[in-house]
C-alpha cells in the first residue's frame, strides 16, 4: 500500500478528477509538513519556554513555602523551648521568693513578739517603779501628816498645845518609828 | 462551499454523498496553483494553535489565571499525561514539543469538521495525516538511532527478548514490518479514515434529511427525514469525541513508538 501511496503521490496533484480518496495530494503534503513544523517551532520557541517558567516558579515557590514553613516551625519551636524554659525558671524562683517571704515572715513576727514582750516588761517594770515611787511619796507624805495630825489630836486630848518644838518632834518620830518597827 | 452545491443539486435528485464531496474546488488560484478550502484550513490552524497559546501562556504566572489555567490544563495533559508517561520522565522534555504541536495540529484541524461555516475536517485529506505520520516516523526512529546505533536500533526493533534460534527467521521480518514498516500507514490511515467516514456521515445524515422533509415524494418522508436529521446531530456529539479521541490516539502512539525505540529492554 506504501508503493502505491508513494507512487500515485507524484502526479495526484494534477489528477484531482480521480477520486481515490487514498492518493494523497502531494502540495497538501508539502503544506501539512510546513505549517507543522511552523507550529513546532513557534510552540517549541514561545509557548513551551512560557509554561516551563511557570511550573518552575511554581514548583521554587512550593519549595520555598515548605521551607520556609519548616524553618518558622523550627523557630516557633526553639521559641516555645525557650519559654517553657523560663517559665520553668520564674517558678522555680516564684517558689523561692514565696519560700523567703515565708521565713521572712516568721523571722518578722518572731521579731516583733519578742519587741512586745520586752516593751511590755518595759512598761510593766516603769508602771512598778513608778507605783513603788509613788507609794514610797504617799508614804513619806503619810509620815508628816500623821505625825501633825497625831500631835494635834494628842494636844486636844491632853488640852494644852503642845508647839512644834524640837522636843515634841523628836517624840513624835520617835513614836511612829516604834510604829513603823511593830507595822514591820 | 460543497454543502450548499450538493443541496442545489439535491432539489431534484437523491443525495448520494460520496468521495466525490471531499474534491472541493479551488478557492482561488496562484497561477495554475488552485488553493483549496483544507489548504487554507490548515493555514489558519497553524495561526490559531500559536497565537492561542503565545495569549494563553504569555502570562507565565506563578498563580495562574484563567486563560493560561486553561492553557496548562492542554499542554500538561500531553506533557505529563501523554509524554512523560509512555517516554519516561529521563527523555521526555525532548519529545513534549514535537507531541504537543500534533496534539493540537490534529485536534484543530479535526474539530473544523463541526465548527459551522467551516465544517470541514482537513485531516480527511489524506495529505495532511501522511506529512504529520511520516514526522512521527522520522521521530521514533531518529531518537532510536540516536540512542543506540543503527544496527543496535534495529536489532532492538525487530528482535523480540528473549527469542533464539530459527524462530527469529519468521519473527524478525514480521517485527521489522510492524515496528517499522507499517507504523506510519496505521498512523495515517486511522486518523484520515475516522475523520472521512464521521464527514461522510454528517453529509449523509443531514443531506438525506433536508432531501427527504424537502423535495421527497416518498410515503414516509417526513418520519425518516426527523429520523435522519436528528440522527446527524447524535453522530456530530459522536463526532466531537471522535475529533478529540483521534488527536489523542496519534499523540499517544507517536510517544509510544518514541517511548519504545528508547526503551533499554523490551
Amino acid at each position: 500500500m506504501l508503493s502505491t501511496i508513494l507512487g500515485a503521490a507524484g502526479d495526484a496533484a494534477e489528477t484531482e478528477e480521480e477520486l481515490n480518496p487514498l492518493i494523497p495530494h502531494t502540495a497538501e503534503i508539502i503544506i501539512s509538513a510546513v505549517v507543522f513544523l511552523l507550529i513546532f517551532f513557534l510552540l517549541k520557541k514561545i509557548v513551551i519556554p512560557m509554561f516551563e517558567k511557570a511550573y518552575a516558579e511554581r514548583t521554587a515557590a512550593i519549595e520555598g513555602g515548605i521551607e520556609e514553613a519548616q524553618a518558622a516551625q523550627k523557630e516557633a519551636r526553639a521559641a516555645l523551648e525557650q519559654y517553657t524554659a523560663q517559665l520553668a525558671g520564674a517558678r522555680q524562683e516564684a517558689a523561692a521568693i514565696r519560700e523567703e517571704a515565708k521565713e521572712q515572715g516568721a523571722q518578722i513576727i518572731a521579731e516583733l513578739r519578742a519587741q512586745a514582750q520586752a516593751e511590755a516588761e518595759r512598761i510593766t517594770s516603769t508602771a512598778h517603779a513608778q507605783v513603788e515611787a509613788e507609794r514610797a511619796q504617799v508614804l513619806a507624805q503619810l509620815k508628816g501628816e500623821v505625825g501633825s495630825m497625831a500631835t494635834a489630836l494628842a494636844g486636844r486630848i491632853v488640852g494644852e498645845v503642845l508647839d512644834d518644838s524640837a522636843a515634841q518632834k523628836r517624840t513624835v518620830e520617835r513614836f511612829i518609828a516604834e510604829l513603823e518597827e511593830s507595822a514591820n | 462551499m460543497t454543502l450548499a452545491s450538493i443541496t442545489f443539486a439535491g432539489s431534484e435528485s437523491p443525495p448520494s454523498p460520496g468521495p466525490a464531496d471531499f474534491d472541493l474546488p479551488a478557492v482561488f488560484h496562484i497561477g495554475e496553483f488552485g488553493v483549496t478550502k483544507p489548504m487554507l484550513l490548515v493555514v489558519l490552524s497553524g495561526f490559531l494553535i500559536v497565537g492561542l497559546f503565545a495569549r494563553l501562556a504569555r502570562p507565565a504566572a506563578v498563580v495562574p489565571g484563567r486563560g493560561q489555567f486553561a492553557g496548562e490544563l492542554v499542554y500538561g495533559f500531553v506533557r505529563n499525561g501523554i509524554a512523560r508517561e509512555n517516554i519516561g520522565s529521563h527523555d521526555f522534555m525532548k519529545f513534549v514539543p514535537y507531541l504537543f504541536t500534533i496534539f493540537l495540529f490534529v485536534l484543530v484541524n479535526n474539530f473544523y469538521g463541526l465548527v459551522p461555516f467551516i465544517q470541514f475536517p482537513s485531516m480527511s485529506h489524506i495529505g495532511y495525516p501522511i506529512a504529520i505520520a511520516v514526522m512521527s516516523w522520522i521521530v521514533y526512529n531518529g531518537a532510536g538511532i540516536a540512542k543506540k546505533g543503527f544496527v543496535g536500533y534495529l536489532k532492538h526493533e525487530t528482535v523480540p527478548a528473549g527469542m533464539k534460534g530459527p524462530i527469529l527467521l519468521l519473527l524478525v521480518p514480521l517485527e521489522f514490518l510492524s515496528n517499522i514498516l507499517l507504523r506510519p500507514i496505521t498512523l495515517t490511515l486511522r486518523l484520515f479514515a475516522t475523520m472521512f467516514a464521521g464527514h461522510l456521515l454528517l453529509i449523509l445524515f443531514s443531506l438525506g434529511g433536508e432531501y427527504l422533509l424537502l423535495h421527497s415524494e416518498n410515503a414516509l418522508r417526513y418520519p425518516a427525514g426527523i429520523v435522519s436529521i436528528l440522527l446527524a446531530i447524535a453522530i456530530s456529539f459522536l463526532e466531537i469525541l471522535i475529533m478529540f479521541l483521534q488527536a489523542y490516539v496519534f499523540t499517544l502512539l507517536s510517544s509510544m513508538y518514541i517511548g519504545e525505540a528508547l526503551a533499554d529492554e523490551h
